[in-house]
């Protein structure tokens, strides 16, 4: 397509355009989501996270007290208002007032009376003139300003999600669950892939179709019975049931896509190995699993990712409580729910959560396309 | 002992054990059972090499007949008793599925999601896979509009919620209306369309998924034909539309009912942004507010989720013995 599109710059251009677009409207959550996670709750609802990276503004209530120094003309009481209690964080003055009604009325640099007689000026960078008729009691004036605010980046909902929330323990669950539920069905897929591609039998297509038939079944259909079978047995809502779970319905796939995979292997190799006098066991191990790699590589990238990622088969095998939640589970039953107006936690939870995936998905995504490709019937 | 050793255990019991049941299960074919000496040898290796394919097969299949095979029969079983499982009510669990309001709402919005979800998913990503072929950095576009491919569906949920919220400081759609002087909204909330604010959440999954395999699909096709067609004068579009297109139907079909398949047994994003609430029930997170409490319940909505799978398991099916041919 090169040469046509060559001829019309206009037409470049406008793929240009258009695959900029979408790719920014594709990132443009996730970008969200990892601005708020690093917001302080405060930031979160005074500014939207796409105006984080500039000073936002933000009204303060303070009082003014102090000694004042008797003048000719009344007390003067003079300061800066970044050292008043309850202005932290406040940078550049833009507008005060003292009274509610207009708590920002009066631009900075101006002067205004007091209710109770005399003036306030309050300048841009903080200084104030006070001129009371009267020495200025122990309460105080009211003083409201708006002052614009830095943008404030912080770690701490990470700190707080990782070493208060029970996402640790929630991290820790899916990891338990998701890696020998990866590695165990690879294994036993791998024998039957071979059997199915490379030994001769009779009914092996009838299960080469069973499996593809199988690939489709919805989950669903296996909770309430196999629930019950691990009631029966003693294995229960336990990790034991959710790794026998997992691995039940990863294989399907994985024998699938081994088994094409392996059905490409060049045949000369095999039967060579075979008039060599190598038994089946042998050229299963020394050739068609390392010459397979690339495909276990693939099945593995998936299965990870669908076990870190699933909530449905946790929320159903797992115990339910708190102590045994993976990180899906975690977010969508209580998050969601006890912090639902929480957004810098929801947030980085739902980072943490999403990290490791993202990782692996973007260290592995050859095999990860690889796998997709011969993953998909043909 | 924490459920990290167990985990760490059951690496090695299920490697090991997986390891030796081939090893020792097979050396004791050969050795003990057709041992490949004395008068019968030849019979002997005939007879083991019969058995040796069952061997290798014999855990896969056990595994996939107790978590896949089974559960069809004993969840269609389940369904056809009551509550408590102890008394045999034949149909009576459908029949109250039909008469249930909200099972018939979550059957119209569960079609709404096959109509729309893959038809936009395969589109998009259609689209975007003729584009991105065309550009140098096109690798790199690529690989960022896969990449919700790797984020569940509950992080996802979580990830919208950012661009549905109401308060338009945090809710980017609200902050867009807000800037046009509109009032701030729920999108959740919005009778019927709240539908598909949830399916543009699959969707921006689904994409990346069409996109990667229709790109490849695409970049399979013989160059005579568009060569051909260039110096036949055909536009771009005519090219693309008229020739391309065509010649990856069936990689199109793929795609389509793959994404149709997911988005039949898909709970989580309805579950984690309305719950089911507001009119937004799919057939998925309907069996979920039945599970656990009412399993003749659960199961009869899991048993019609598996009747709707069903056509296209018969065609992949057909497709694959076809292929094996």
């Amino acid at each position: 397509m090169e040469h046509i599109a060559g001829h019309k710059p206009a037409l470049t251009w406008i793929v240009r355009i258009c695959v900029t677009i979408l790719v920014v409207l594709w990132l443009i959550p996730t970008v969200g989501l990892l601005v708020s996670s690093f917001r302080d709750r405060d930031d979160i609802s005074a500014s939207p996270w796409w105006q984080a990276p500039f000073p936002a503004e933000q009204t303060f209530a303070t009082r003014i007290a102090g000694d004042a120094v008797q003048q000719a003309d009344g007390y003067l009481l003079t300061g800066d208002i970044h050292d008043l209690p309850e202005a932290n964080g406040a940078g550049r003055i833009t507008a005060f007032g003292v009274s509610r009604s207009a708590p920002t009325g009066i631009a900075a640099g101006d002067t205004t009376d007091l209710p109770k007689g005399g003036t306030l000026t309050v300048h841009p960078d903080g200084s104030f003139e006070m001129l009371t008729p009267e020495a200025p009691d122990a309460k105080g004036q009211r003083l409201y300003f708006a002052a614009e605010v830095p943008p404030e980046f912080t770690t701490a909902n990470y700190e707080s999600v990782l070493y208060a929330n029970g996402m640790a323990q929630a991290f820790i669950n899916t990891f338990t669950v998701t890696i020998p539920a990866t590695i165990i069905p690879i294994l036993i897929a791998a024998f039957a892939a071979y059997a199915l591609a490379w030994m001769e039998f009779p009914g092996r297509g009838l299960i080469i179709a069973g499996i593809v038939g199988l690939l489709v079944v919805p989950l669903q259909l296996a909770l309430v019975p196999l629930l019950r079978l691990h009631n029966d047995i003693g294995i229960g809502q336990s990790f034991v049931g959710i790794w026998l779970a997992h691995t039940g319905f990863g294989l399907p796939l994985a024998i699938y896509l081994l088994r094409n995979y392996m059905a490409g292997l060049p045949k000369d190799i095999i039967e060579g190995a075979k008039v060599d006098g190598a038994t089946d066991f042998q050229i299963f191990t020394r050739i068609i699993l390392p010459l397979s790699f690339p495909a276990l590589a693939s099945f593995a990238i998936f299965q990870f990712l669908w076990t870190w990622n699933d909530l449905l088969v946790a929320k159903v095998f797992l115990p339910s409580d708190s102590e045994s939640w993976v990180m899906t589970r975690k977010i969508a039953d209580d998050l969601l729910g006890s912090r639902g107006g929480d957004w810098g936690i929801l947030a980085t939870a739902a980072f943490v959560s999403i990290a490791v995936p993202i990782a692996v998905f973007f260290l592995m995504q050859r095999y990860l396309v690889r796998g997709l490709l011969a993953g998909s019937v043909k | 002992m924490g459920p990290l050793m167990q985990g760490v255990l059951t690496i090695f019991v299920g490697v090991f054990g997986c390891v030796a049941y081939y090893y020792f299960s097979n050396l004791f074919l050969d050795r003990v059972l057709y041992p490949a000496r004395g008068d019968d040898a030849g019979r002997n290796i005939n007879r083991a090499n019969a058995v040796r394919p069952w061997l290798f097969l014999f855990p896969a299949l056990f595994a996939l007949s107790l978590y896949l095979v089974y559960p069809v029969v004993g969840s269609f079983w389940r369904s056809l008793f009551d509550r408590s499982g102890d008394a045999f009510v034949g149909f009576q669990n459908y029949r109250s599925l039909g008469a249930d309001p909200e099972f018939r709402s979550a059957v119209v919005n569960n079609f709404l999601w096959v109509l729309v979800v893959p038809a936009a998913s395969t589109f998009l990503g259609l689209i975007v896979a003729q584009l991105t072929d065309q550009l140098k950095w096109g690798g790199v576009a690529k690989s960022l509009i896969f990449m919700p491919m790797a984020i569940s569906f509950v992080g996802a949920s979580l990830i919208w919620k950012f661009v549905y919220a109401n308060d338009p400081n945090i809710g980017l759609l609200n902050a867009i209306r807000g800037a046009f002087g509109a009032p701030s909204l729920d999108p959740l909330q919005l009778p019927f369309w709240n539908n598909f604010f949830l399916m543009v959440i699959l969707i921006w999954i689904q994409t990346g998924f069409a996109m990667v395999i229709l790109s490849a699909a695409l970049r399979g096709i013989p160059e005579e034909t568009v060569e051909a067609a260039i110096l036949d004068g055909a536009n771009p579009f005519q090219i693309f539309f008229k020739i391309q297109v065509p010649q990856i139907m069936g990689t199109i079909v793929v795609v389509w009912t793959t994404i149709t398949i997911l988005v039949l047994k898909v709970f989580d994003i309805v579950y984690t942004m309305t719950g089911g609430n507001f009119g937004t029930q799919i057939l998925p997170s309907y069996m979920m507010e039945y599970m656990f409490r009412d399993d003749g319940r659960a199961t009869a909505v899991a048993f019609v989720i598996m009747i709707l799978v069903l056509p296209v398991m018969i065609w992949n099916i057909r497709q694959a013995r076809k292929e094996l041919r």
